[in-house]
């Protein structure tokens, strides 16, 4: 299979490789897929309090693509609005990687890994509002 | 490192053509071109006297008499000339045949094929290794069986079957015994009579010889098999195959099993060296590793090893200098693993994590040692990339996770 330049690219050189802490209440995490399916994507954020994603981080199992899908979602995520990056659509990913048809699951992952992050990331921070106003 | 790049590990897909063969092919193209099947002129004597040479030596490579080999364009044809020319030439037998899940898709599919048309067929099961179980084979054949074929040497493993027992029930029983010699031949000794082989397929671009060329060993005495030809024609090969002889390509494929009868020994013995090496320094390195298969009853030249926590294809990705196969295919939504790994009890995780090695006639020490480097190196990044090996570092039993499949 060939692929294309900005997939090696990521592949190479993925930016935001790494791990933020999932206990803390201002990152959200977001695992998907399976290791029977050939990929499992860990996707995390770091939110501040006006609700900017200040940092992003990967792991990735996968093929050379899955790891480009989710190394260029790190890239879109960092710096945008948690409402705005529930905006990212698995098809921009497919544009901008030319990702030919058989990976195309490799973006729907990604774009999976994105909002079960920015959902994860609501639910911890809603809750940990609310244990503050109690206490 | 003096090692030239990209490095080939990949002689199970398949091998280069000895430069020993090209020369011997050379005259064949535009000087001795003649048709071996004229029998009016001598451009037509020479042609033909250079496939009765060749059928000698290929012969000679399985202990076969020369008439005994038909050609073929290789190991699918072969197989497929075997299985359903014995199906339909015996039918009034029995429409029952036995075979193992763990086969070449060259055999896989003619059987299903004859299933789709009424046909019965068993399929075994293998262990954790890759073996099936004899008692087992041995009680699924009936009175109806007509046929059973298992491979030599597996192509993804490397997984001996025991041929020669195997061979010994097929006789017992009165069954016909196919062997799919294709990745064994020059690997492993063969001998028809001795394992007691009824039809064997071999393929030249196996064993260094050109691609396209390849042959069916078809027993002629006790008991004499007879085959319903595939293709209907002039006649050729004693009627079970027709079309004018590739004669150039089948003069490469006699020169090549030539080489590979008289240098077996060293040949064998020096890819043994090689591979075990390779596995060794690669499971030194990475402890982690998995070697999928028999370690003892194995082809000389192959090994199969699963890298936890890392999938195939992006580590085959990495391998951009290494030319070297992988279980996993991720190319179709449902992301395929390899149905060999599956059918010896790996999980699927494993089977994407595999790698095959297969080693050659032209690889060296200095190139088993670039491959262990580039693949500790890069098995080692992917792993820092890989949430899974960081869930195992934590301890986290990755089995009892509940996963999001998609
Ligand atoms: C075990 C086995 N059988 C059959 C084949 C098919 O051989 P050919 O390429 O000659 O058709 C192969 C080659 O991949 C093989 O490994």
């Amino acid at each position: 299979m060939a692929y294309s330049d900005k997939v090696i690219d990521h592949y190479q050189n993925p930016r935001n490789v790494g791990s933020l802490d999932k206990n803390d209440k201002n990152v959200g995490t977001g695992v998907v897929g399976a290791p029977e399916c050939g990929d499992v994507m860990k996707l995390q954020i770091q939110v501040d309090d006006d609700g900017k994603i200040t940092d992003a981080k990967f792991k990735t199992y996968g093929c050379g693509s899955a790891i480009a899908s989710s190394s260029l979602a790190t890239e879109w995520l960092k710096g945008a609005m948690v409402d705005d990056a529930l905006e990212i659509k698995n098809t921009q990913i497919v544009e901008e990687l030319s990702l030919p048809p058989v990976k195309i699951h490799c973006s729907v992952l990604a774009e999976d890994a994105i909002r079960a992050a920015i959902q994860d990331y609501k639910a911890k921070s809603g809750t940990a509002t609310k244990t503050e106003a109690g206490a | 490192m003096t090692v030239k790049t990209p490095v080939y590990m990949d002689y199970s897909a398949t091998t280069p053509c000895d430069p020993r063969v090209v020369e011997k092919m050379l005259p064949y193209f535009s000087q001795e071109f003649g048709n071996a099947a004229s029998r009016n002129h001598v451009f037509g004597w020479k042609a033909e006297s250079a496939v009765d040479e060749a059928r000698e030596q290929v012969a000679a490579l399985i202990n076969a008499h020369p008439k005994e080999i038909i050609w073929t364009s290789g190991s699918t044809e072969a197989n497929n000339l075997a299985i359903k020319g014995a199906a339909e030439m015996y039918r009034s037998k029995g429409q029952h045949m036995i075979s193992c899940v763990t086969e070449h898709k060259a055999v896989l599919d003619p059987l299903h094929h004859l299933e789709s048309e009424g046909f019965e067929v068993t399929w075994m099961e293998v262990d954790r290794q890759g073996h099936i179980d004899l008692e087992a084979l041995g009680k699924a054949i009936t009175d109806k069986t007509t046929l059973i074929s298992f491979m030599a040497g597996n192509n993804e493993t490397g997984t001996l079957h025991a041929i020669k027992e195997i061979g010994r029930i097929a006789k017992d029983r009165g069954v016909l015994f196919h062997c799919d010699a294709t990745q064994a031949a020059g690997r492993i000794p063969l001998d028809v009579m001795d394992q007691g082989i009824d039809l064997m397929s071999l393929s030249a671009h196996k064993f260094y010889g050109p691609k396209g060329v390849g042959c069916l060993y078809v027993r002629r005495k006790s008991p004499r098999v007879r085959l319903v030809p595939i293709l209907d024609g002039g006649g050729h090969e004693r009627g079970m195959r027709s079309g004018t002889l590739n004669v150039t390509g089948l003069v490469g494929m006699g020169e090549a099993a030539r080489i590979a009868r008289e240098d077996f020994d060293l040949e064998t013995s020096k890819l043994a060296g090689l591979r075990d090496k390779l596995e060794r320094d690669i499971l030194a390195a990475l402890p982690d590793s998995v070697v999928n298969g028999d370690p003892e009853n194995r082809l000389p030249h192959l090994s199969n090893i699963s890298f936890p926590y890392v999938e195939g294809e992006s580590l085959i990705m990495g391998l951009s200098d290494i030319a070297v196969s992988s279980g996993s295919a991720c190319t179709s939504a449902s992301l395929e693993p390899s149905y060999v790994l599956r059918a010896l009890g790996l999980g699927d995780e494993l089977a994407h994590s595999s790698i095959r090695f297969s080693l050659g006639r032209f690889n060296t020490a200095e190139e088993i040692e670039f491959v262990t480097e580039q693949v500790t190196k890069e098995v080692t990044r992917l792993r820092e990339m890989s949430p899974l090996w960081e869930m195992a570092q934590e301890g986290i039993d990755l089995s009892k996770v509940n996963w999001t499949t998609h």
